[in-house]
């Protein structure tokens, strides 16, 4: 035996190389920004709009996420997602209305109680009725894509006429709570109070959803299972629970962005669940199907993008998602992360 | 004669034979049998639905690609003509066939380009990156105002021998008055009527065999040796035309387009719904499923009041039935449908004539 092992030769440090991280779509998030700069003019306004857009790409990873890391997952896009992000949103109406003493209140903490309240039972709702949506629609039709579009795109109907039975189909205002109006002021930069709860709270998901992932024997296995899902189940581990697991999560973060979006648009609509999809579905081809990665670099270019072109030409910020995603897609058919084993 | 006008793609079962002739004649006569506007709008939208479902079936049911652009070809057509139109002074044919020509053209142009560049993906990419499309492309019609009228649309004169003012006889015949209304319905059944023949001649065509073997089983047609992303996007091309014919219709009729008219993602639903009850890949689905449909949108939500008066105060039930709340019953219908129902109306009955035909 000991001759065999001593004719092996060494590996070489570089037998395996380390996949190198790809900096590439980071630099493209950089070049939008520089290349705004002397279009805005004004360093201060491009600061201000910089921080927004940011800000805005924040909430929109917060909504994507989910969307993206069930696909990832369960090759299963969801054309129901917008339902979930619906649910947050009218659960923030619910609740912020309910705690009117908090949102009137000016006290900072007040109101972020109300907002974590808001959050947690946005969360909670969209994610109860995710374990449903997957349990009655999704099931049955796993591996099936034209099916999965049909049904999903069914249960979008059902979601949405259901939340009009709830809630009436007009739109609800959803006030900002008192100490979250307005706006800071460093110098001549402004930041909206808002946009920076916004900030911490999609860094935190991030952070969440990349420690999670990259940390934990749970995120191992959901890594595993995109790559190749036979392999983890014959190892012996049970992925449909994970399957449930991971699109009760994505769920309940669609609810926790649509009680952040609804309180960025200060008002709810039932279809409101119809224009984020398509916003949602620009972010994760850009980022490329089922990456986590891409979805936040996805998510951050559509949103610096909307307000630099916002303050540019505003007639044309309403193209701006669509134009990158068709320059992305000639630059990188398979978005900017492809996710390896898929497409 | 009739079986090459239906290009051997005969109903194959005698009871959806019974309801295709009861659907022509119907058609056919609702002038006559029917008195009343709200009679002829119905048939009237039902025949511009029949030829937009069913080019979309040429694309679902035999290409098997889900697009949720085809509302926007839709669209292309109605602004063809409702732009070409509302640009005349007095409108004759001459400006409709130019607006319907230079909408085919940008369809034409569109279609290829999107076929193109995403029909190598794979179905669920196709139908995000259509669904983006589209809604840009809804977001440009109604900032466009200038050419689109934006989100008030466009109200035009039609070709004099249409405006609903002409009057062909004094008196009315058979019951039926023989004005511009008239002879725009019966425009629109004939060109319903030889557009979904040519439909059904490309599906049962060897070039139709060619896009159903790509529905069942794309790679092993591209390994037979047909380049499928030419076929796909011919598929993509055809459907994206017809549907272009389908908003021309749609414009001539309502001498009306707007964005909601023609653009919105509920026509695109409504199109999906009509195509899976229907029965996809069989053309006949559309016909039987547009007539099912339009009736019950426009029917059945009067019902649906008079239900909901009968058990107004229960509180859940009354909001349920309430007419507002119908298309939750159609979600319903349609996901109970893909699951239990995959043929689709038609598809049903031709297996039970099948079966019949084997006892």
């Amino acid at each position: 035996m000991n001759t065999t092992t001593t004719t092996l030769p060494a590996p070489a440090p570089d037998a395996i190389p380390k996949a190198r991280f790809d900096w590439k779509p980071l630099l493209l998030l950089a070049a939008i920004a520089l290349v705004a700069l002397p279009l805005v003019g004004n360093p201060a306004s491009w600061v201000t709009l910089t921080l927004a857009g940011l800000a805005m790409g924040l909430i929109i990873f917060i909504i994507a996420s989910g969307l993206t890391l069930v696909f990832g997952l369960m090759d299963v896009l969801n054309f129901g997602h917008g339902v979930f992000i619906a649910l947050g949103a009218f659960m923030a109406t619910t609740v912020l209305g309910a705690m009117g003493g908090f949102t009137a209140s000016p006290s900072l903490i007040a109101n972020l109680v109300a907002v974590a309240a808001a959050s947690l039972a946005g969360m909670a709702v969209a994610g109860a009725v995710g374990l449903a949506f997957e349990r009655v629609l999704v099931r049955p039709v796993y591996g099936m894509h034209l099916k999965q579009i049909l049904i999903t795109m069914g249960g979008m109907i059902i979601g949405e006429e259901m939340i009009k039975l709830v809630w009436g189909p007009q739109l609800i205002a959803l006030p900002m709570p008192e100490a979250l109006r307005g706006a800071l002021w460093f110098g001549d930069v402004s930041v909206e109070k808002f946009r920076i709860l916004a900030v911490l709270a999609g860094l935190k998901v991030l952070v969440l959803l990349l420690l999670v992932l990259n940390k934990t024997k749970l995120g191992l296995l959901i890594r595993a299972g995109v790559q190749d899902r036979e392999m983890v189940e014959s190892l012996g581990y049970r992925i449909r629970r994970l399957f449930v697991a991971v699109f009760v999560g994505g769920s309940a973060l669609a609810g926790l962005g649509g009680v952040m979006w609804g309180l960025y648009q200060q008002g709810v609509t039932p279809q409101i669940g119809a224009q984020v999809n398509t916003l949602i579905f620009i972010v994760i081809i850009i980022g490329g199907l089922g990456s986590t990665l891409g979805c936040f670099v996805g998510a951050l270019a559509v949103g610096l993008l909307a307000n630099y072109i916002g303050f540019v030409a505003p007639k044309a910020a309403l193209f701006s998602n669509i134009g990158l995603m068709v320059a992305v897609l000639l630059w990188r058919p398979q978005g900017l992360y492809p996710v390896g084993g898929k497409q | 004669m009739i079986r090459s006008l239906l290009s051997h793609d005969l109903p194959r079962s005698k009871l959806l034979a019974a309801l295709l002739i009861a659907t022509v004649l119907g058609l056919a006569l609702t002038p006559f049998i029917f008195p009343g506007t709200k009679a002829l709008n119905v048939a009237a939208k039902i025949l511009i639905f029949i030829v937009l479902v069913s080019s979309y079936d040429l694309l679902l049911g035999y290409t098997g690609i889900v697009s949720f652009a085809h509302t926007m070809f839709f669209g292309i057509g109605a602004y063809g003509v409702a732009i070409a139109c509302s640009r005349a002074e007095d409108p004759g044919w001459g400006t409709v066939l130019t607006g319907i020509g230079g909408a085919l053209g940008i369809s034409l142009v569109l279609s290829l380009v999107i076929g193109l560049f995403s029909l190598r993906v794979k179905a669920i990419f196709f139908a995000m990156i259509t669904m983006a499309v589209a809604a840009a492309f809804m977001t440009l019609a109604s900032q466009l105002s200038e050419i689109t009228g934006g989100e008030d649309g466009l109200s035009f004169k039609v070709p004099e021998a249409l405006r609903p003012s002409t009057e062909y006889f004094e008196e009315p015949v058979l019951g039926a008055m023989i004005d511009g209304k008239f002879a725009a319905y019966y425009l629109l059944f004939v060109a319903t009527v030889v557009l979904v023949l040519l439909l059904l001649r490309i599906v049962n065509s060897p070039f139709g065999r060619v896009l159903q073997a790509i529905r069942e089983n794309d790679f092993r047609a591209e390994a037979i040796g047909y380049r499928t992303v030419v076929y796909r996007t011919l598929s993509n091309v055809l459907a994206a035309l017809f549907a272009t014919a389908a908003g021309a219709l749609l414009a001539l009729w309502l001498r009306y387009n707007g964005p909601d008219t023609s653009l919105s993602l509920e026509i695109m639903l409504d199109i999906l719904l009509i195509v899976v009850i229907g029965g996809m890949g069989t053309i006949y689905g559309a016909v039987i499923g547009s007539v099912l449909f339009v009736l019950a949108q426009n029917y059945l939500q009067d019902l649906m009041k008079l239900g909901a008066g009968a058990v107004e105060g229960i509180p859940v039930l009354s909001q349920l039935i309430a007419p507002d709340r119908w298309l939750l019953w159609m979600g319903l219908l349609f996901v109970l449908a893909v699951y239990h129902f995959p043929f689709g109306v038609v598809g049903r009955l031709r297996l039970g004539a099948a079966a019949k035909a084997r006892e």
